[in-house]
């Protein structure tokens, strides 16, 4: 095990139970079978999640109190819901006391940053029961996915019925049967600047982190993390949540994981190191001390 | 007579019994020698920082019995003038047209060996940038500086007001850059070290700090910290970057401080689990 893949304690490859969850399941169903069973179990009050937002494919965080709610945020939306930015207000507005949130790596980053430097996340530190991390390569503004779903895919938003990024490609699967995969070279332009310089791949610093990467279709590989996610993964397997299998027993299994981890980890590390010498005798600004 | 003598006689034996006890008690070892000293010097600002710090509840008397003597405070401590101590929790700007404020916190840089600026006021003046004078008492009352425009600030713990977490972090690796292990010592450094870092780059702070340093230099990935930072709730998002209302702003840092990509520290945040567990168990 490398520092790409982060410190765990397990890595299984697994997949939802719940038949219902899987229908609208980005891949194992894994971040919404979690948190329902924490939220019956009463190990978090709530979560912080995707929500639907105004316009199709847009999210907007929301904190879902229950299954319902869950269940409308399934699936992968590919752009930017600052989930973060509900962190203070969940504990405040909606009283919880447990917090359940869900994020990509550098959402994770920020909930371990806010847990240990709470500068202005008054009485949240030890309020987070659960944070699920995404492995996540890159993320897009809306209006990037507006361009590649209406001028590259030639799709409508409101008729996409699922987007998906892997094997190489961004596909955009239509409700009347279209399936448009971009080639992951025309996408890239339009990825979120930001996401340059992020040095994690598969969530290192979650609880629990899940993705699609190393798993075969319709499963997820999960990796294991903290004590408490140790604690609470055990708990649902046990509670019949979850299929799992080992890891080195599936296809294409942890290598691929690795294999990408390095590929992100390297290339934004360059972009990193670019950026002291970025203009003529000025550089730009590194976040990482 | 003999009822008066009666309850002399029972005091009398109540006395001695009292005596006996203060012998006893004189006995009693301090738990913890080893403390070290901290002081809270309150300058222009609310008392919103001292109540923050009040708010630990039973973790201040924890931090208070075992790691460190509160030798100075206003209404805390009854100490008239500003001692020597190892950490000043500083409070507040300084208002230049007071010669008193302005001798005091002089005075917190000469005595004290690590100076804190505690809360936005202290760090980057918070509202009291804002101010134009004109209040009763004392209406010649126009001009406030954060301390560090005055003398060098050691650590800066931003927000308005800051969380009583936060305080309570600083205190405890305070003490243990003190008085810790060597290993406990360098945790301690690597904690500070963000927050030694945004005491020397600068003395005022606003939401521009997250357009400047974070949005315009390409570092934005749209996490929410900053909204979720703001206590007054001046930080929404569009296109999924933060947009704040200027005039809501009270420039207290928090928002740019909260946020991942303005500093993040890869020798301290990765071990959270075990730093939160260190934190719980010497605040039992």
């Amino acid at each position: 095990m490398g520092a790409e893949l982060g410190k765990y304690k397990s890595c299984v490859s697994a997949r939802s139970t719940d038949k219902t969850i899987l229908a609208g399941a980005q891949d194992g169903g894994i971040v919404t079978t979690l948190f329902a069973y924490a939220l019956a179990e009463g190990i978090i009050d709530g979560a912080i999640v995707a929500g639907p937002g105004d316009d199709p494919w847009r999210p907007r965080p929301m904190v879902a109190t229950t299954y319902e709610e869950l269940m409308a945020a399934r699936g992968t939306k590919y752009n930017i819901s600052p989930n973060v930015s509900f962190i203070k207000e969940a504990t405040r507005s909606y009283g919880l006391d447990k917090v359940g949130i869900v994020g990509t790596p550098c959402q994770m980053q920020a909930v371990r940053k806010g847990q240990l430097y709470p500068i202005g996340l008054r009485d949240v530190s030890d309020k987070i029961a659960l944070a699920i991390g995404i492995f996540c390569m890159e993320n897009f503004p809306y209006q990037s996915i507006v361009q590649l779903a209406e001028d590259h895919a030639a799709m409508s938003l409101e008729s996409v019925k699922k987007m998906e990024i892997g094997k190489g490609k961004f596909t955009f699967m239509s409700e009347r049967g279209a399936v448009v995969p971009l080639p992951l070279k025309v996408t890239h332009k339009y990825e979120q600047p930001g996401c340059h310089v992020c040095l994690d791949y598969v969530a290192n610093l979650a609880d629990v982190s899940c993705g699609s990467v190393g798993s075969p279709d319709g499963w997820s590989t999960v990796f294991v993390r903290s004590k408490k996610g140790d604690d609470i993964w055990a708990k649902s397997v046990a509670a019949g949540c979850f299929e799992t299998k080992a890891i080195d027993s599936v296809k294409p299994g942890l290598e691929l994981v690795t294999k990408l981890a390095n590929e992100k980890i390297g290339k934004n590390q360059k972009t990193v190191d670019e950026r002291k010498t970025f203009g003529v005798g000025k550089g730009l600004r590194i976040p990482y001390i | 007579m003999g009822l008066l003598s009666s309850v002399f006689k029972k005091d009398d034996q109540q006395k001695s019994a009292d005596v006996a006890k203060a012998e006893i008690t004189k006995k009693e070892v301090k738990p913890v020698v080893d403390k070290i000293t901290v002081g809270h010097v309150h300058m222009s600002g609310c008392t919103g920082c001292l109540v923050s710090l009040a708010d630990n509840y039973g973790g201040l008397l924890t931090i208070l019995d075992k790691y460190a003597d509160l030798v100075y405070g206003l209404t805390l401590a009854d100490v008239r003038h500003i001692p020597k101590m190892d950490v000043a929790l500083v409070e507040g700007s300084v208002c230049i047209n007071d010669k008193l404020s302005v001798e005091e916190i002089k005075q917190t840089r000469e005595k004290a060996a690590i100076v804190v600026a505690v809360g936005g006021c202290a760090s980057y003046g918070n509202i009291t940038r804002f101010c134009r004078g004109g209040q009763q008492n004392q209406p010649q009352h126009e001009s406030f500086l954060p301390i560090g425009d005055l003398i060098k600030v050691d650590v800066y713990i931003p927000g308005c007001a800051p969380t009583p977490q936060m305080i309570r972090n600083v205190c405890i690796m305070a003490y243990l850059l003190l008085k810790g292990s060597p290993e406990q010592k360098a945790l301690a450094t690597n904690y500070l070290k963000p927050l030694m870092m945004a005491a020397q780059k600068g003395t005022s702070a606003c939401f521009c700090d997250l357009m400047t340093e974070v949005i315009n230099q390409g570092l934005c990935m749209g996490c929410g910290s900053c909204a979720a930072a703001c206590p007054v709730r001046a930080i929404t998002h569009e296109f999924g970057k933060p947009q704040g209302t200027r005039d809501l702003c009270i420039k207290c840092g928090a928002c740019y401080n909260q946020c991942p990509r303005s500093w993040f520290s890869f020798d301290v945040v990765p071990e959270y689990e075990s730093i939160m567990e260190l934190i719980d168990t010497v605040m039992k």
